[in-house]
């Protein structure tokens, strides 16, 4: 009862600090302190849920218990991070986005391929491409690099899309002031179009890397060696060590955020021109 | 109508591409099978073989569409639609999830840009939260949310849709904030003037000119919902639905199975983004915003 009440007081406490706080004018420190404490107190609030309605561990382990898992075993959780995020899941991002942004610029000289491929693109793009992960586990075996392949197909179309439209995005004053200058195509695709097109790139490689991770995670689940996210995750809901499945999904959260955050940093290092970045600022 | 011929040329070059491929994967396989035999394979035998092997690597597109017509229309003429080896039973069953998914996601979806919207507070503590949340792989809970909802008593459809809702809510929150903030000030002190009040503004003013942001937004949801609805299939062991058709598929080295699991996905999801599509041209057009 104790623990409940605790509960509820965290949870008043929380939503009147950052009701205070929001009446604030806003700055990074209360954009930042706001959502922080908002997630605090949903944690407190679980701590207190658990302890308070006696939830068994093989339901919902109290975040204390993840913690102290997560600090226990962290050789495992990392042999499982570098199998699937690094090699499966980086892997296929960098080959993957690297491909289809090629694919773009070469399909970006015709018309015809553009206005074939495009509503083709967009169509597969909706598609739920993980379906062909049992399909690839077969061809390319069950380490990571059957994992790259399903990361692969699934960030190709959503950034084969995003580039081709980021090339159109400049209109024809740009492109005939080009022409005056007398600059090739290449001298135009570096100097203007790539650039023009780097918001909508960012876009593609954003959307990307949450479709990274979970390919390569659901990937895992039709076949993989003895390590890796996807991998723990089934066999320890299966042993019903669910401290264990929540440790690994706090990795794969903060895997998961990090390239998020890591591609956006880079964004904001390369737009900084563009108005969607300086509005920001 | 002008894209109609490039559209086709595009998809006539992926047919082509996947007989090809066809042919070049099965061919160590056909050969195997010619050497045991003693036969020399000459190349028209080749391409026939790899055309019509019983557990290919590559089924040839002409393969799979007899498989999806043996477990659909055929099955369906015999009175047999439901059966369980039909696959018009399996995409039924996920559709189901998918569906009720959808409904969960944009229902939630709806109401916290509502919250959003309308409390500073919830703009800046749940919005961010919003957003972390789709950063985090959700698939790689997908097997331990049935698995807890099954022990506390909670089991067929609604775990599988509550994947769904967790990847559905996502673009509706983040469609329908952007479409409750689209009327401009001018808009608003209009209503002001008129005296209304913030439900009348609300119902009248906020809600219609968010339409064609929630559409859109919708079209997206469906999609990944019913990639939630398949990912929620595979690690229980289900034993209906698509992605139980996928994962025994696997096990059993039956592609064509698998591919005509694939293909029926594809057709759901092109039929239900579709519809929604239309949905939002009927609607705006009564609404005098189509454009």
């Amino acid at each position: 009862m104790m623990w409940i009440i605790a509960g509820l007081a965290a949870w008043a406490f929380g939503w009147w600090l950052n009701h205070v706080l929001s009446q604030w004018p806003r700055s990074r420190f209360t954009q930042l302190a706001v959502p922080v404490i908002f997630g605090l107190t949903l944690i407190v609030m679980w701590e207190c849920v658990v302890r308070g309605f006696d939830i068994p561990t093989v339901l919902l382990p109290a975040p204390t218990q993840i913690a102290a898992r997560f600090a226990a075993s962290t050789g495992i959780l990392w042999q499982d991070f570098v199998q699937t995020a690094i090699k499966g899941a980086l892997t296929g991002y960098v080959l993957g986005c690297g491909a289809a942004v090629l694919l773009a610029i070469a399909i970006d000289r015709s018309t015809f391929l553009k206005r074939g491929l495009l509503p083709v693109g967009n169509f597969v793009a909706a598609l739920p491409i993980v379906g062909t992960a049992p399909i690839l586990v077969m061809w390319f075996g069950f380490d990571w690099q059957s994992k790259a392949a399903v990361v692969v197909v699934m960030v190709f179309f959503p950034m084969l899309v995003n580039t081709v439209q980021g090339l159109q995005d400049t209109d024809s004053m740009q492109r005939d002031l080009m022409r005056t200058y007398g600059a090739s195509y290449w001298q135009t695709l570096f100097k203007l179009r790539l650039p023009a097109a780097m918001p909508f790139i960012f876009n593609g490689l954003k959307i990307a890397t949450t479709l990274a991770l979970i390919g390569a995670i659901v990937a895992e689940f039709f076949g993989s060696p003895i390590k890796g996210m996807g991998f723990r995750i089934s066999t320890s809901v299966g042993q019903l060590s669910m401290d264990l499945v929540w440790a690994e999904i706090v990795v794969a959260a903060l895997a998961g955020s990090g390239f998020y955050g890591g591609v956006a940093l880079i964004e904001k290092a390369m737009t900084f021109w563009h108005p969607s970045q300086r509005g920001r600022a | 109508m002008r894209n109609a011929i490039p559209v086709l040329t595009v998809v006539a070059v992926l047919f082509a591409l996947w007989y090809g491929a066809a042919v070049m994967l099965n061919a160590p396989w056909a050969y195997d099978k010619a050497k045991r035999a003693d036969v020399t394979l000459g190349f028209s035998e080749l391409v026939a073989d790899t055309w019509s092997q019983d557990k290919p690597k590559l089924p040839a597109p002409h393969q799979v569409a007899v498989e999806i017509w043996n477990t659909t229309g055929e099955m369906a003429m015999g009175g047999r639609a439901f059966s369980k080896r039909s696959l018009i039973y399996h995409a039924w069953v996920t559709f189901s999830s998918t569906m009720l998914g959808f409904a969960l996601g944009t229902g939630l979806g709806i109401a916290l840009a509502v919250g959003i919207v309308y409390n500073r507070t919830m703009d800046m503590s749940v919005m961010p939260w919003v957003i972390a949340s789709q950063t985090i792989p959700i698939l790689a809970i997908a097997p331990m949310i049935i698995v807890v909802l099954n022990a506390i008593g909670i089991s067929g459809l609604l775990p599988k849709a509550m994947i769904s809702m967790y990847l559905s809510f996502f673009p509706v929150v983040v469609g329908m904030v952007k479409g409750l903030r689209s009327p401009g000030p001018m808009q608003l002190d209009q209503m002001r003037t008129w005296n209304a009040s913030s439900a009348q503004t609300f119902w009248k003013l906020r809600l219609p000119s968010s339409m064609p942001y929630l559409f859109t937004s919708l079209k997206i949801a469906m999609a990944a919902s019913l990639v939630g609805a398949i990912v929620g299939e595979l690690p229980t062991g289900a034993v209906a639905g698509l992605g139980a058709r996928l994962l025994s598929g696997s096990y059993y080295g039956q592609t064509i199975q698998i591919w005509s699991a694939l293909i029926m996905a594809a057709t759901l999801a092109a039929v239900l983004v579709g519809l929604i599509g239309l949905m939002q041209r009927i609607t705006l057009k009564r609404m005098g915003m189509a454009e």
